[in-house]
């Protein structure tokens, strides 16, 4: 019995937080990993984009809810995600025009591009601010748990509880079914396809008549719609604040280069690596301990690695300790 | 129009600005932006030897700042006897313990091989962090109990302020070399990331060991290099000095204490620019240029890349420290919860960017403009949303939400220059010669 208690709270505590969250992490990751391997730069403003993107599902849905508009137990912000998704890759197709375009037909460096994107950053922050303002905003609505603690406890008669709550449930769900559509798009369609001969070697992609601007198009597109998802399901399940998106990057880079820059494949692994990591060093492992061990052996403090505060310091140690013995990432990446 | 003419006139542009402030509002805002522009030059002078000297993408100048800032506290608070007596010595032994563990990692893993080597390493960091964490914990706990409300940490060794300068330069460049070991070498994409990561880090310990610099609870009333404004008012010979020059005596000290301070970061400015020109203009600033320009070739002439980049990024980083430092005593406090990179890493980006990167004058050119803008844009951008909200209804909606977001303007205009100044003047207001 107090096994399965044990289970469960590591289950609760540990292994459903890790997994809405590596979902997100990877679904950003796919975004940085994209524009990696087609644009070839590491995009700063990615984060600030997530939080574009989220801006828009929640302005939609709140305009939904005062139309009476619900999707029933479902958040509302589902039915705005296809809006907020077409207004940022507009304004990322936008972007590229009027700023990145130009670069690329100077065949500027790389290091350029990084510091075109913090401009954009700065901007899209700016913008962000200005409309939806600084401050917390909160929009999940419908049914709050799939499985409350309690009803669990009822059910299962086990001392801990264990709860999922819906955003984490479509977090997963939502996640799976965009990670499908895109591997579906990037191996079986035309387009899809010409994009990956275009990563892998952009000259002979060009020799075989691959329009490039059209594959730039369409990764901007991706990338919006990767980015609105990510940044409207992390705000679901945490809270929407403008600065946390600039948080997430150092989480999203790391996970992107653990996985190995510009391989999807690889983008999804490393994001649910650097969740996990994060989760199960900060969480306290007390009651798991108290359950396992026998009572001579359980700890007296938390048993707790770091506290929360730290949680960037694991995204930053895993990063570490691929740069110095795997640069290249768990999946052969692009380059070192 | 010759080179030392035109950057004549837009230093002496940038000196109007400033005169400007001074007559339009007043001269106390005026000396400010005096001082933080000064602070701003030096970081931007410590960038750009990274950036326009070697090619280097730091984005992580915020960490370096904030350890600056710490070292102020380490060297100028007088240290609490009381936490000393409780806990300090356990702390020191618990930190020791914990390097320790570290380079016994890293001399084992230099010397084994194979499978022994990761099982060692690993059962070394894995025993000496449990270690670690049993020494500090408690030391840490009887450290913050010590009248949480006033101390609450250990203080620092008591020096004179001016000492935590070159002090906060040492932690920076400490920083910067463990980074640099770890991230050079890497394509530039990787540096950028790991120096985001160390800003982090290093904040995240600021705000949360209370035992080091009291945490968000911030150390207030740091000593000063300069007199207080009090004690001025309360010296008749102060008085009588101030009252011939038609000053009344509340004015005149705060201004007096202001232009301290500017003088002072003058010097310091001054000393940084001289060694700075004199390091582009000798064997190792070209050097450091042809490795930036192409390093292949630098390779083949037999330089050492690696070792060349480090040195250059510690020193950059250290002067970003020296900043830091200086900024918090001018401040009188450190605020852990201030530290934002928006504000402390990309903003120094866009004076070095705009100044021109590769000209140390013009980074310090770019400092001061960029600074002015980042001061002056929000009453400019109140100025004109009134003016264009004016023919809105009082009470609309739009009108307020407008209003009450004036102050997010300046990341907004930030990004713009830097996107303008990048696509038509990509060498900068100063360009490298």
């Amino acid at each position: 019995m107090d096994f399965l208690n044990a289970i469960v709270a590591l289950a609760n505590f540990v292994i459903v937080p890790a997994t809405a969250y590596g979902a997100q992490l990877a679904l950003g990751a796919l975004g940085v990993t994209l524009i990696y391997g087609i644009l070839r730069f590491s995009n700063f403003a990615h984060g600030d984009t997530m939080a574009f993107g989220a801006m828009f599902a929640i302005l939609f849905t709140w305009w939904f809810q005062s139309m009476g508009i619900s999707a029933g137990p479902l958040p509302t912000a589902l039915l705005a995600l296809p809006f907020a998704i077409v207004i940022t890759g507009a304004f990322l197709l936008a972007t590229d025009r009027v700023v990145y375009r130009f670069y690329r037909q100077q065949k500027a460096k790389p290091v350029i591009f990084v510091i075109v994107s913090l401009g954009v950053m700065f901007i899209m922050n700016g913008l962000v601010r200005f409309i939806i303002g600084p401050n917390d905003q909160r929009f999940a609505d419908g049914e709050r748990f799939i499985i409350s603690a309690r009803d669990f406890k009822a059910m299962t008669g086990l001392r801990e509880g264990l709860a999922i709550k819906t955003t984490q449930g479509i977090t997963v769900i939502t996640a799976v079914i965009v990670v499908a559509i895109l591997f579906w798009f990037l191996n079986r369609t035309r387009t899809g396809k010409s994009m990956r001969a275009y990563s892998d070697n952009e000259d002979l992609a060009l020799l075989s008549g691959i329009n490039p601007e059209r594959v730039v198009m369409v990764t901007w597109l991706i990338v919006a719609a990767l980015a609105t998802v990510a940044g409207t399901l992390y705000g679901l399940d945490k809270t929407f604040k403008p600065f946390v998106f600039l948080q997430l990057l150092l989480p999203i880079f790391a996970a992107a280069i653990v996985g190995g820059l510009g391989n999807p494949v690889g983008a999804i692994a490393g994001g649910f690596v650097v969740a996990f990591s994060e989760v199960t060093i900060t969480y306290a492992w007390k009651k798991v301990a108290n359950y396992v061990l026998p009572d001579a052996l359980a700890p007296d403090g938390l048993a707790q690695l770091l506290t929360t505060d730290y949680k960037f310091a694991v995204s930053f140690a895993i990063l570490v300790v691929v740069l110095l013995f795997r640069p290249t990432g768990l999946f052969a990446g692009k380059s070192v | 129009m010759s080179e030392p003419l035109r950057n004549t006139l837009l230093f002496a542009g940038v000196g109007a600005l400033i005169l400007l402030t001074g007559f339009m509002q007043s001269w106390n805002s005026a000396l400010l932006i005096l001082n933080m522009g000064l602070v701003s030059a030096i970081m931007a002078l410590g960038v750009n030897l990274q950036w326009g000297f070697a090619g280097l993408f730091n984005v992580g100048i915020m960490g370096f700042v904030a350890l600056g800032g710490l070292a102020t506290v380490l060297v100028a608070m007088p240290p609490v006897e009381e936490a000393w007596a409780a806990g300090g010595l356990r702390l020191l032994t618990a930190l020791v313990m914990g390097a320790a563990t570290i380079t016994a990692a890293v001399l084992a893993y230099g010397r084994l091989t194979g499978r022994t080597r990761t099982f060692v390493v690993l059962g070394i960091l894995l025993v000496g962090f449990v270690i670690y964490r049993i020494l500090l914990d408690p030391a840490k706990a009887s450290v913050e109990a010590v009248n949480p409300a006033l101390t609450g940490y250990l203080g620092g060794l008591g020096l004179p302020v001016l000492i935590a300068w070159p002090v906060g330069g040492l932690l920076a460049a400490g920083a910067a070399w463990l980074i640099g070991k770890t991230a050079l070498g890497l394509r530039s994409d990787y540096l950028a990331i790991a120096t985001l990561g160390i800003s982090e880090i290093v904040i995240a310990v600021l705000k949360n060991e209370d035992w080091l610099a009291r945490g968000v609870k911030n150390v207030v009333g740091l000593p000063r290099p300069l007199p207080y404004e009090i004690d001025l008012q309360q010296d008749p010979g102060f008085v009588d000095r101030a009252t011939s020059l038609g000053l009344d005596p509340v004015t005149a000290s705060t201004l007096y204490v202001k232009l301290g301070y500017s003088v002072l970061f003058a010097v310091v400015l001054i000393v940084l620019l001289w060694l700075a020109q004199r390091a582009r203009n000798s064997p190792w600033g070209r050097m450091m240029r042809a490795i930036r320009d192409n390093e292949v070739a630098a390779e083949a002439m037999g330089k050492d890349v690696t070792a060349r980049h480090l040195q250059i990024f510690v020193l950059g980083s250290a002067i970003c420290g020296i900043g830091g430092a200086m900024m918090t005593t001018l401040d009188g406090q450190l605020t852990p919860g201030t530290y934002q990179p928006l504000r402390f890493t990309f903003l120094i980006w866009v004076m070095v960017i705009v100044g021109g990167s590769g000209n140390n004058l013009g980074a310090v050119l770019g400092g001061f403009l960029i600074w002015f803008l980042w001061v002056q844009v929000e009453p400019m951008g109140a100025w004109a949303m009134s003016w264009i909200v004016a023919p809105l209804a009082e009470d609309s909606a739009l009108r307020l939400h407008l209003l009450d977001s004036v102050a997010h303007m300046r990341l907004l205009t930030m990004g713009v220059i830097l996107l303008v100044v990048l696509r038509f003047s990509p060498r900068g207001l100063i360009p490298e010669r």
